[in-house]
């Protein structure tokens, strides 16, 4: 069956439908808006459940039968417990003796532990993934060995395909560290701590069927329920549900590497002297080596300067919440706990915050969050003369990497891209991204070691530098450069089938990732 | 009969770098092996890359196998270079365009505070040793490659001088021992080295010998840009002869210590506080000064201890010394934070060379400052606090139209 494409407002050649459904084409920031009503699963009455609120089963493949698993439905998961998730891959292994097919796995990300998943999809028993595919799930992807098209989105849009009914879940199973046999879970205690239960809320609000997995059950009430029992049909215990010390990020260490650590000085630098850090100001770093340094760097000349930022968003970690305890910032808001520092910090004190990907980045929220942090430091593969910038291929094509929260963060006042020139030969900075992430209209600043470049956009910015002895150079100079030294990269060649939508955070399609020629 | 010839590094671990494997054949043609990692942006470079070296080498039959790991051309080029030297030996070099940014020449009395050393058979780590902007870098054949690297670290020592923007920093290179490093200066001189490191050197002759090559492969190739010389002391017997050393040739910027060796040499293990060094870093500090030359002190060695590094150059300082080598682009920053000259010490400057400037003005031969009459080299040596305070940025470029009245 031919399908047909269309360009999109970034120039992107889009098919019209994907995975046999309708797809909108990506119209420019701030242009699609629904008109349809949220999705909403049918209303449950308490007189269907357990009138002593006991809602236990004795295990997994036992509970996904009763939950009325079959061929073609969508199940969800969350990466609360990055690569040290042991639940989601015995959810498709009982799916698979159940011998149920086609399904669609909806994860909020996916990990290298989910490698397994691997031979569901070669089996039949999983369809494609709605996610984040990293490493080997992405290289199979990027093969086309997966069935279908994969859909990756961010944690903002996640939230809002889930209330739009572009992704209906019929069954979302929380893994849950801390829970009570009616459903209320947290993520705060149990030898599984992971802080926050956030990427669940959405599909605890909206899935048909909702079972918590924990391997710590408490007696009623399991406070704070961070997931509510009420939403919640079947609770299941399981000797373990993750790995503690992987839980923990591997990625939250401040980099040894001279080289980022240069790149970061020069971004904390930059945004002191265009005036960003004064006091009270906001913003989010990622877990990113480079980005907890920039953190630290922060750190260094708040104390300097004798200022304080009203609050930081989270990825929390041991380094943001040094801060918060040492006075520098008032408050974490914290999508995501990296590790035990901020598991247990969110536990103690107040002004670390939960939140949730509605909070923080829903499209259908009455209002951005994102738009009130002062500056935010993303990370990218790629970048092009134009400030488009991608997150999810690298530049021989292949799919490695989810967008996580990026695309979201795109809204704040000043994105600042801290990214090295070149990676061993291949340049960063091209004329053209493999890939399109987010526009350029949102991107306003990359920091390399050989310079620093501005987008035309922000005059503001550029004035702001005019005297400074700061590297400025323009984004061409700057590709000029890396071609001079790794030399121009020569043209990729992909099949012609397309193995995954990149979603932006309306839900229409901005980019779409073609099969790698082996 | 076949010839075989290795080059470069491989294994897990090493990025930007390649293996080359070179097998010259008596028939079949030119085949070309290729596993890149950026196969997908580079393969039509590489291979042509290839191509053009055994044609240089009018090489017509061979099979050739490149492991390669995001190598940068110039790698590339050297490990080829150096698999088809194994196999024949050939006079002429491949080289590769010297660019335009590399033929900048520098002062025998420039700032030598920071010089960088890069070991000379790692690319990975020379790509990006310039942003770090030390006053040097010393792209390394001795003591940090393996005895069986030697030669093909030349050719990739070589390739960076041509190619690798060092952004301004004198670009140094240390040759082995002689005899052996009077064969390296044949890679070295005809491609814009700044400045030979002459390592363990205990006598003037080894500084001369080193001199005359130079300028004899200076003439021969039609170049006549300054290669200064900085010999290391890293023996009894060399601290001993540390002034004959110093000024055994015009061309000396800088005499230098290194104390790993030395302190070997003297049986004497090395300690945090350095008595048993004290008198070796004197004698070079006043042999440097009695011929003229800087002084330069050895490496710290612990990278993670930016709080001791910064102690020991402090004290550098107090000796007498003008800079220090460093084995990490982190100490850089604090080598130079630390060799900068203090508040106070920048006022006292001011003062002189204002009073100097006053006094040349008015015609006066003599200058004074309140009832103190200074010398010459007392004017001499504020200038050279002024110069470098204006460097680190710690004094205005127009520091003179600021008004001597402010407040310090």
């Amino acid at each position: 069956m031919a399908n047909k494409y269309v360009k999109n407002a970034v120039g992107r050649m889009i098919p019209e439908k994907i995975n046999g459904k309708p797809v909108i084409p990506y119209q420019g920031v701030h242009k699609y808006k629904t008109t349809r009503r949220r999705y909403a699963p049918l209303l449950p009455s308490c007189a269907d459940y357990p009138e002593d609120g006991n809602k236990l089963v004795k295990d997994l493949k036992t509970v996904l039968k009763k939950a009325g698993l079959k061929d073609g439905m969508t199940i969800s998961t969350h990466h609360h417990f990055r690569n040290g998730d042991l639940v989601a891959n015995q959810i498709f292994i009982a799916a698979s003796e159940l011998g149920v097919k086609d399904l669609t796995w909806f994860p909020s990300a996916s990990f290298h532990c989910h490698e397994p998943m691997i031979d569901y999809l070669k089996d039949g028993t999983i369809h494609h993934i709605e996610g984040s595919m990293n490493g080997p799930l992405g290289r199979f992807a990027s093969l086309g060995k997966m069935k279908g098209a994969g859909v990756l989105r961010s944690h903002g849009g996640r939230y809002q395909a889930v209330q739009d009914g572009d992704v209906v879940i019929d069954i979302a199973v929380i893994a849950s560290p801390t829970a009570d046999s009616f459903g209320n879970a947290n993520g705060l205690t149990g030898d599984s701590a992971c802080g926050l239960l956030g990427f669940a809320l959405a599909d605890s609000q909206y899935a048909h069927k909702v079972i918590v997995v924990t391997d710590n059950l408490v007696p009623f009430p399991c406070v704070p329920w961070q997931i509510q029992g009420n939403y919640v049909d079947y609770v299941v215990e399981m000797d373990q549900i993750g790995i503690p010390e992987r839980i923990i990020s591997g990625t939250t260490r401040i980099t040894k590497s001279p080289d980022r650590l240069f790149i970061a000085e020069l971004t904390a630098k930059f945004c002191d002297e265009v005036g960003i850090l004064e006091d009270g100001f906001s913003f989010q770093a990622g877990a990113g080596g480079t980005s907890l340094a920039i953190g630290n760097y922060f750190g260094e000349i708040m104390r300097k300067k004798g200022i304080k930022a009203r609050f930081a968003r989270g990825g929390s970690n041991q380094y943001l919440v040094e801060m918060l305890e040492e006075g520098l910032i008032d408050y974490i808001l914290d999508g995501q706990t990296f590790d035990l520092a901020g598991v247990r910090s969110m536990r103690e004190n107040p002004n670390h915050v939960n939140t949730s990907p509605f909070t923080s980045y829903n499209y259908h929220g009455k209002g951005n969050f994102a738009g009130i942090v002062d500056v935010v430091i993303l990370g990218a593969t790629e970048v092009d003369v134009n400030y488009n910038a991608n997150v999810v291929t690298h530049s021989d094509g292949y799919l490695l990497h989810g967008i996580g929260g990026w695309q979201n963060c795109l809204f704040s006042k000043n994105v600042i891209l801290p990214i090295p020139l070149f990676r061993d030969r291949i340049p960063i900075i091209r004329d053209e991204v493999t890939t399109i992430c987010g526009p350029g209209e949102l991107i306003d600043v990359i920091v390399t070691e050989r310079g620093i470049a501005i987008n035309p956009r922000r005059k503001d910015l550029l004035d702001a530098v005019k005297n400074s002895k700061l590297p400025i150079r323009t984004i061409k100079d700057l590709k000029e450069e890396a071609e001079r030294i790794c030399g121009k990269p020569e043209p990729v060649e992909y099949g012609e089938r397309v193995i995954a939508a990149i979603n932006w955070v309306d839900g229409t399609v901005i980019d779409v990732v073609r099969q790698v020629i082996e | 009969m076949s010839k075989k010839g290795t080059a470069g590094n491989q294994g897990p671990g090493i990025r930007s770098d390649c293996f080359a494997a070179l097998e010259i054949k008596p028939s079949g043609g030119i085949e070309i092996i290729l596993n890149s990692k950026v196969d997908a942006l580079f393969k039509n470079s590489i291979q042509d890359l290839a191509h053009q070296i055994l044609d240089f080498f009018q090489i017509k039959d061979a099979k050739l196998e490149i492991i390669d790991r995001g190598a940068l051309p110039f790698v590339l080029a050297a490990r080829i270079e150096a698999a088809v030297k194994v196999c024949l030996d050939p006079q002429e070099e491949f080289l590769l365009e010297m660019i335009p940014e590399n033929k900048y020449q520098t002062r025998i009395d420039r700032t030598r505070r920071s010089r960088l050393y890069l070991p000379g058979n790692s690319p990975k780590l020379m790509l990006n040793a310039g942003i770090h902007q030390p006053d040097g870098v010393i792209l390394d054949l001795e003591d940090s490659v393996a005895p069986d690297k030697k030669e093909q670290a030349r050719f990739l020592v070589r390739n960076a001088l041509r190619q690798v923007n060092f952004y301004g920093a004198e670009r140094m290179v240390r040759i082995n021992q002689l005899p052996q490093g009077l064969d390296d200066l044949t890679y070295l001189v005809p491609h814009h080295v700044n400045l030979i490191l002459l390592p363990k050197c205990e006598s003037a002759d080894q500084v001369q010998a080193v001199d005359k090559k130079i300028s004899e492969i200076l003439s021969d190739s039609g170049f006549d840009y300054p290669v200064y010389i900085m010999p290391i002391i890293e023996s009894a017997l060399g601290v001993i002869r540390a002034f004959e050393i110093a000024s055994a040739s015009e061309n000396l910027a800088a005499l230098a210590i290194g104390l790993e060796d030395y302190t070997a040499d003297l049986g004497a293990p090395r300690t945090k506080e350095g008595r048993e060094t004290f008198f070796a870093r004197t004698q070079v500090v006043n042999a440097a000064r009695a011929a003229g030359i800087q002084a330069i002190d050895s490496v710290f060695s612990d990278v993670a201890d930016m709080n001791a590094l910064r102690e020991v150059v402090l004290e550098s300082k107090s000796l007498g010394f003008d800079g220090m080598g460093c084995i990490h682009p982190r100490q850089i920053k604090v080598i130079h934070e630390s060799f900068a000259p203090t508040e106070k010490e920048i006022q006292k400057a001011e003062d002189i060379v204002r009073a100097f400037d006053e006094a040349a003005s008015k015609g006066l031969g003599v200058v004074s400052l309140g009832s103190k009459m200074i010398d010459p080299p007392v004017v001499k040596r504020a200038q050279k606090t002024i110069d470098l305070a204006v460097k680190t940025g710690q004094l205005p470029e127009n520091w003179r139209e600021q008004g001597s009245d402010q407040d310090h």
